[in-house]
């Protein structure tokens, strides 16, 4: 069976770590970082790659749209 | 036969699925975290850029937070003065009748001061769009009671609840405008959850369409957060939403055309 592999790309300077895509997502991938941007936000990051589906819930909800989705089937 | 397992093998163009649009400009936005009006002002982007209305359309910005907002979506705008959105989007598509004409307001612009604009326009049909962001609190001032406040929620002048003997009852914008013959498709959505942007997003592309046959007054309200304004991290303010505001607000069209009625074009 053909499995769905993403990938997301964040723009960490412009995310505010406002932790809505984290519960957004469905599989657990984006966790908030323990360091700082430099605006001095927690942002959000992709800690568990290999979870993630490409399903685009986080860019969907982002307020900022910092978040790329990038998607392939393997 | 070596497999494309690796993350940076999937960050190719090809393999792009979502991408922030080009309509909105590269500007920061300013609002808190957590904010639901960047994803609406992203949605918008997204619609006028998948009906390829980016030449046709004009904005009318409000005052509240949102008063920036010429400077993130890459189209024309007007700025109007507090509350008349409605009256200065007229005069725009009367003018200008082949445009894609749209307000965006929040609840202190359209329900408080802009409350006659709003129910005019919308009784005399003005063929226009009006987005409404109703947050329940005056959120560029310090958050203080607004119109849309709900019974008993603290705000900043109303420190022990809004008391509805003394304050009133809240104001459901959306409803009233529903019962106006001028107005053609109604509805109230959310922008917290995935899904819930998607349907917004679904409710903005239909208001554009509407607009092109010619229908009447579209009225999109977009029940939103303030996490500045609640005290409350964004997390939590999406769930007070669900709780609270919900409940009092609930989701979903308050009007819907006829599907023969959807199709012809008024002139």
């Amino acid at each position: 069976m053909a499995k769905v592999k993403g990938s997301i790309v964040v723009d960490i300077d412009r995310c505010k770590g406002c932790e809505i895509c984290m519960v957004s997502c469905p599989t657990g991938t984006i966790a908030m970082a323990k360091e700082v941007n430099h605006k001095g936000y927690f942002y959000a990051y992709p800690a568990n790659p290999d979870l993630c589906i490409g399903c685009a819930n986080c860019a969907v909800v982002c307020p900022d749209g910092v978040i790329t989705v990038y998607r392939t089937k393997i | 036969m070596p497999q494309a397992t690796g993350i940076n093998d999937i960050i190719k163009p090809e393999n792009l699925v979502y991408k922030r649009t080009e309509v909105m400009t590269p500007n920061i936005l300013h609002y808190c975290p957590g904010c639901g009006h960047g994803t609406v002002h992203r949605i918008l982007a997204e619609v006028i850029e998948e009906e390829g209305l980016q030449t046709e359309a004009i904005g009318v910005s409000p005052v509240g937070c949102s008063v920036l907002l010429y400077n993130y979506l890459d189209i024309d705008w007007q700025e109007a003065a507090h509350g008349r959105a409605p009256a200065v989007a007229t005069a725009i598509k009367r003018l200008l009748p082949d445009k894609f004409v749209f307000t965006y307001q929040g609840d202190g612009d359209l329900a408080a001061i802009g409350t006659a604009e709003t129910i005019h326009a919308c009784n005399r049909g003005e063929n226009i769009m009006i987005i409404f962001i109703n947050n329940g609190i005056y959120g560029m001032t310090g958050g203080q009671m607004a119109p849309t406040t709900l019974p008993g929620m603290k705000s900043s002048t109303s420190p022990y609840g809004r008391d509805v003997k003394m304050m009133g009852n809240p104001v459901k914008m959306t409803d009233i405008v529903a019962t106006l013959p001028g107005t053609f498709y109604v509805t109230r959505q959310s922008v917290h959850t995935p899904a819930n942007v998607r349907k917004t997003k679904k409710a903005i592309r239909k208001a554009a369409q509407y607009q092109k046959l010619n229908k009447g007054t579209c009225f999109i309200e977009v029940v939103s957060n303030c996490p500045s304004g609640w005290k409350m991290t964004p997390v939590e303010s999406n769930r007070w939403m669900e709780e609270n505001m919900f409940p009092f607000y609930p989701l979903g069209d308050m009007k819907v055309p006829q599907e023969s009625e959807s199709q012809t074009t008024n002139k």
